[in-house]
């Protein structure tokens, strides 16, 4: 891969062709499959794997757009490519944190039907290779901004599955010691700014992130200053206003911010084919991805149900925001497995789509690979599923144990500053009285 | 009497004889400045505030709608861009749910934003990210994400701008756990308030008002001190009287004062109580007040219903029932989205006779 390529599976090439002269195509330099073994891995696997919905070409026409990823540096680019290389622990860590997302979200499906859970969960299985194949390539440092849909996503980025379960079961043991729940999940240690109930307002917020990053090295002096910031959100969320302000900041500052768009086509029961209009020229399908282009950053389509494509365009987005080249929109083409949260009937998705994309499983794919590219052997896999069996057992035990909030934690953290609650009728701080609350604790 | 404003720190407020012409320094405002030595408008008190702050902390900055090269909608951050820069100067796209939601994500990262929003009423356009964001969050993630941030801009009525331009969103913001709510009133509290709101660490909504902002207030030499904060959750008591309280805030305490002036004529001895903080709401010096005085009004510009007053009412029966020798009278704007037409719009929001009306009721002696 001798240019900065940044390839986009771009679904449904017949149509692309009629427009490739049109800019809007996604703004990345694809070059023929000739270059590079992603390239034709992805062509591979391409041909008869296509959904019902598209139509079985295979993806390998050049495709001639304006680079818009600015100057080409092989070295990063370079970085990129050996970084985009499957090695065997890169795999297996792709494979445990995958088969750690799903496990975890199946069990937690089981504890919310005997009530240990309750109120609004919702479900990640079936999209695992989005959080994975993104999440694990970003650094400790790195922040990761989501919506409701965000256990995985803790997960991905550390966050031990004890604390995201007993936040789960509501208990002090939690990551937020049971005050936000299954849509509320933050970590400062892990970089985890939420969790969010209302779509589309996450992202901004991720943006701040990147913003501060930035504002460290330009205003602070921090030449070291780099981090970046992954929002996740899904196809519903495109319609949002606060997507396209985003968008708009984001490249208008160039900040090291990514938009994560997980299309899972469905937003609960109103398919993205009702709600969205499409491009101008597209016949077939509203593409989210070609929304970036109009505010100036590459957007990028991927099969969010392969890992390893994933992660591949998620490390040159990566590069690009530490470079300071600014900001990216993948679209990751991807599916839940389960409706949109376990009170969903889901009655509205065809048996058909469920089949296809269940065929499609990112975990029995990886699995595949694994062993027919020597990564892992069988028993390297089998040793995976235990641990990974181990540590939810392990989770559901210890938020099983775990004590609930006492009632003082009610009034604790509505304010870093205590004083915020105001002067009692005797002049005293109120939160100074006995009983008020046992102050601003630390999480531990 | 020029309006000079002298301070090594902020060159760039100099120029205000032209602030002259804008102001309104009634016989009450020298009644408590004692030690007043210096003439300050609200404008140079806050943007002395912003210009302090941003010296003294890097990480603080300024973002909002013309508030680096246009020099303020409101002329609050002139002179700062070229002071500070463009990078903590920011002008932002027309664009309030996105740059809000920008600056609380960059709060919890670790930076201090001051976010203008050229009037309250455009807030509501970012109002998700206010409350759901930069209020919640160090609550939902059990303290361990924090929002230093101060979101102000002018408040309630201005003069002609209509129903969309003048709502007064006090009620709304002190409502909300997790928000702190201010309302300036004179240069002192515009100084004070605003230096201390930018030094705390939780999120505050820092109501100002665009009719003060011209006028100038005599100001001690301590409030020029670039140190000088007010604490958050205290009110100040304008006026010492022993007939009856009135609590008030923002530009409402300017027209008390003048009633209370009237009121002294007609052997009324007034207190009244500038509450600076709507939330953390300062309970104890009302309750005070109304043990000494026995009797409470409230004035506001906002809606009677689920208003400031309607608190002060519920806070006048769960504290002070015994003191009281009368019920509480409120005074609050008319119960209709403002309208424009002059002597209309005159209507709408208590005047000082509506003040003085409403007292004399309240004290027996309609």
């Amino acid at each position: 891969m001798g240019k900065h390529a940044y390839i986009g599976c771009v679904q449904d090439l017949s149509r692309h062709r009629r427009v490739r002269d049109q800019r809007c195509v996604s703004a990345g330099v694809n070059s023929s499959p000739a270059q590079g073994a992603m390239a034709s891995a992805f062509a591979r696997t391409q041909n008869g794997r296509v959904a019902s919905s598209r139509a079985a070409q295979p993806c390998r026409a050049p495709l001639r757009v304006r680079a818009v990823a600015t100057t080409a540096k092989k070295d990063s680019s370079s970085a990129a490519a050996s970084k985009a290389k499957l090695t065997p622990e890169v795999a297996k860590d792709l494979y445990y944190d995958m088969l750690l997302g799903r496990e975890f979200e199946e069990m937690c499906a089981q504890m919310y039907y005997r009530g240990k859970m309750f109120g609004f969960v919702h479900l990640y299985s079936g999209q695992e290779a989005v959080s994975s194949g993104i999440i694990r390539a970003l650094r400790p440092d790195d922040y990761v901004c989501s919506t409701y849909r965000d256990h995985v996503h803790a997960l991905s980025k550390g966050v031990p599955a004890r604390e995201v379960m007993a936040e789960l079961f509501g208990k002090k043991t939690g990551c937020c010691r049971g005050q936000g729940g299954s849509m509320h999940m933050f970590s400062a240690k892990h970089g985890v700014l939420g969790g969010y109930a209302f779509i589309g307002e996450g992202i901004p917020i991720g943006v701040g992130a990147a913003f501060k990053s930035a504002y460290k090295r330009r205003v602070l002096g921090d030449e070291s200053s780099d981090s970046v910031t992954c929002s996740f959100f899904g196809d519903g969320t495109c319609n949002v206003g606060q997507f396209y302000e985003s968008l708009n900041m984001a490249a208008l500052y160039k900040l090291p911010h990514i938009f994560v768009v997980e299309n899972n086509l469905w937003a609960i029961g109103m398919s993205h084919m009702r709600s969205t209009s499409h491009t101008l020229g597209d016949a077939d399908f509203p593409y989210i991805y070609k929304k970036g282009p109009a505010f100036g950053m590459p957007g990028v389509r991927v099969d969010g149900m392969d890992v390893m494509k994933v992660r591949e365009v998620a490390l040159e987005a990566i590069e690009r925001a530490r470079r300071g080249d600014g900001p990216t929109l993948i679209e990751a083409e991807t599916y839940r497995f389960r409706g949109h949260s376990l009170a969903d009937p889901d009655e509205l998705r065809s048996k058909e789509e469920k089949a296809a994309y269940a065929a499609r499983d990112p975990i029995p794919q990886l699995k595949r690979v694994m062993l027919e590219q020597g990564l892992a052997t069988e028993d390297d896999i089998k040793a995976i599923h235990d641990r990974v069996a181990a540590e939810v057992e392990d989770s559901v035990k210890f938020a099983d144990e775990s004590p609930k909030p006492e009632k003082g934690q009610l009034l604790e953290n509505v304010f870093a500053d205590p004083r915020g609650f105001g002067i009692a009728a005797d002049g005293r701080y109120r939160y100074e009285l006995p009983g008020f609350t046992s102050g601003t604790a630390a999480v531990s | 009497m020029l309006a000079r404003f002298v301070c090594p720190a902020t060159t760039g407020c100099l120029g205000l004889a032209a602030q002259a012409a804008a102001r309104q320094v009634g016989q009450w405002s020298r009644a408590y400045a004692a030690a007043a030595t210096t003439e300050l408008t609200v404008r140079d008190a806050l943007n002395s505030a912003l210009d302090e702050e941003m010296a003294r902390d890097e990480k603080v900055y300024i973002l909002g709608e013309e508030v680096g090269e246009y020099q303020g909608a409101y002329k609050i951050t002139r002179g700062l861009l070229q002071k500070h820069g463009a990078e903590r100067v920011r002008d932002t796209p027309i664009t309030e749910a996105g740059f809000t939601g920008i600056a609380v994500g960059s709060a919890f990262a670790g930076t201090k934003p001051v976010c203008e929003f050229m009037t309250f009423n455009f807030a509501m356009q970012a109002i998700d990210q206010i409350v759901n964001s930069a209020a919640k969050t160090l609550y939902m993630s059990a303290g361990q994400i924090s929002c230093p941030i101060v979101f102000r801009g002018p408040n309630g009525a201005a003069a002609g701008v209509g129903a969309q331009h003048s709502q007064c969103f006090a009620a709304w913001y002190s409502h909300v756990p997790g928000l702190k709510v201010l309302a300036p009133y004179d240069s002192e509290d515009a100084r004070g308030l605003l230096k201390a709101a930018i030094r705390d660490p939780d999120p505050v909504i820092f109501l100002e008002n665009e009719l003060l902002y011209g006028t100038a207030f005599p100001v001690s030499q301590e409030v020029l001190d670039k140190d000088f904060t007010l604490p958050i959750g205290k009110a100040k008591v304008m006026r010492q009287g022993k007939d009856v309280t009135i609590v008030a805030f923002s530009k409402m305490v300017g027209f008390s004062l003048e009633a209370a002036e009237q009121l002294a004529k007609e052997g009324i001895d007034a207190e009244v109580i500038n509450l600076r903080s709507i939330k953390p709401l300062d309970r104890a010096t009302i309750a005070a007040s109304v043990r000494k005085t026995h009797r409470l009004v409230s004035v506001e510009e906002g809606w009677p219903q689920s208003g400031i007053g309607a608190e002060i009412a519920a806070l006048a029966m769960e504290e002070c029932f015994d003191d009281l020798d009368a019920p509480m009278g409120r005074v609050a704007g008319a119960e209709v989205p403002t309208p424009y037409a002059a002597n209309l719009e005159a209507m709408c929001f208590p005047q000082v006779p509506d003040i003085v009306r409403q007292v004399k009721a309240t004290v027996g002696r309609a």
